[in-house]
């Protein structure tokens, strides 16, 4: 991904850098444009009634720590692999669901968004489903790290152990999307 | 035969670079690759039963055979999100 240098579409999505157009799969080093993602993900099927999104932001506080800020490291091309991945599984879960998915790599701020998550179906309930869904599988599963920056030091988290084909993890992921 | 390793985020930084080539006698799979490594940096072995392995960027298993050229992925527990 981001190999090819085009001029881009200009406008909201010059900050994606190196797409000839908006992915809907991406792990890219810049801000992140839910509207456009919206715009993208609506476009492949108008008509639908509902997309539901999710933005998840570089919070302040973690563990009782004060964060600083947050630096995201990606192994890229199997990032994206598994973003795929997911979109797949949702794919199966809801067959009526489009979901796109973007995460920023990097340093990233307080208030910042680290990850959009848009899912578009006939219907809500699917479109909220998916959603949650994909939020929960890419904790799970897709190779990116925080480097957590806070007042007194800086750690790397760690969280999931990845393993895609662990069918527990994703019938958790289900579970909860379902809830 | 010559693989590259790639190291991300603690691994990363325990073994003082994200991008290593080593020279690894054939037949070898991912495990092989794996012992090389903690012998060279022993806290690296710390993550051996948390860790996911990939191969050419598709995640794999210790098991796995590697071929001459490969490129092999060792990723602590993810936190992305």
């Amino acid at each position: 991904m981001g190999s090819g240098k085009g001029s881009g579409k200009g406008g909201a999505d010059a900050r994606y850098t190196g797409f000839m157009s908006l992915p809907t799969l991406a792990v890219v080093p810049g801000e992140l444009d839910l509207q456009a993602l919206v715009r993208e993900v609506a476009a492949s099927r108008p008509g639908d009634g509902a997309i539901a999104s999710f933005v998840g932001l570089v919070r302040d506080h973690n563990q009782g720590r004060r964060v600083s800020f947050l630096d995201y490291e990606a192994y890229e091309p199997l990032a994206v692999r598994t973003l795929g991945r997911i979109v797949d599984e949702a794919r199966q879960a809801w067959p009526d669901t489009r979901v796109g998915l973007h995460h920023r790599t990097g340093r990233i701020e307080i208030g910042e968004a680290s990850v959009i998550i848009v899912a578009a179906s006939p219907h809500r309930a699917n479109a909220f489903a998916a959603c949650r869904y994909a939020i929960e599988r890419v904790k799970q599963i897709v190779p990116i790290w925080k480097h957590e920056h806070f007042e007194g030091g800086d750690v790397w988290l760690e969280g999931a152990t990845a393993d895609p084909d662990d069918e527990s993890a994703r019938q958790t992921a289900y579970r909860i999307a379902c809830a | 035969m010559r693989v590259t390793v790639r190291l991300f985020a603690r691994l990363r930084d325990l073994a003082g670079s994200g991008e290593l080539v080593r020279n690894v006698d054939e037949p070898a799979t991912v495990q092989t690759v794996w012992r090389a490594l903690v012998a060279e940096t022993p806290a690296l072995g710390d993550y051996e039963r948390t860790m996911s392995v990939a191969v050419n960027a598709d995640y794999s298993r210790m098991s796995a055979s590697v071929s001459d050229g490969d490129e092999v992925a060792f990723l602590p527990p993810v936190s992305g999100g």
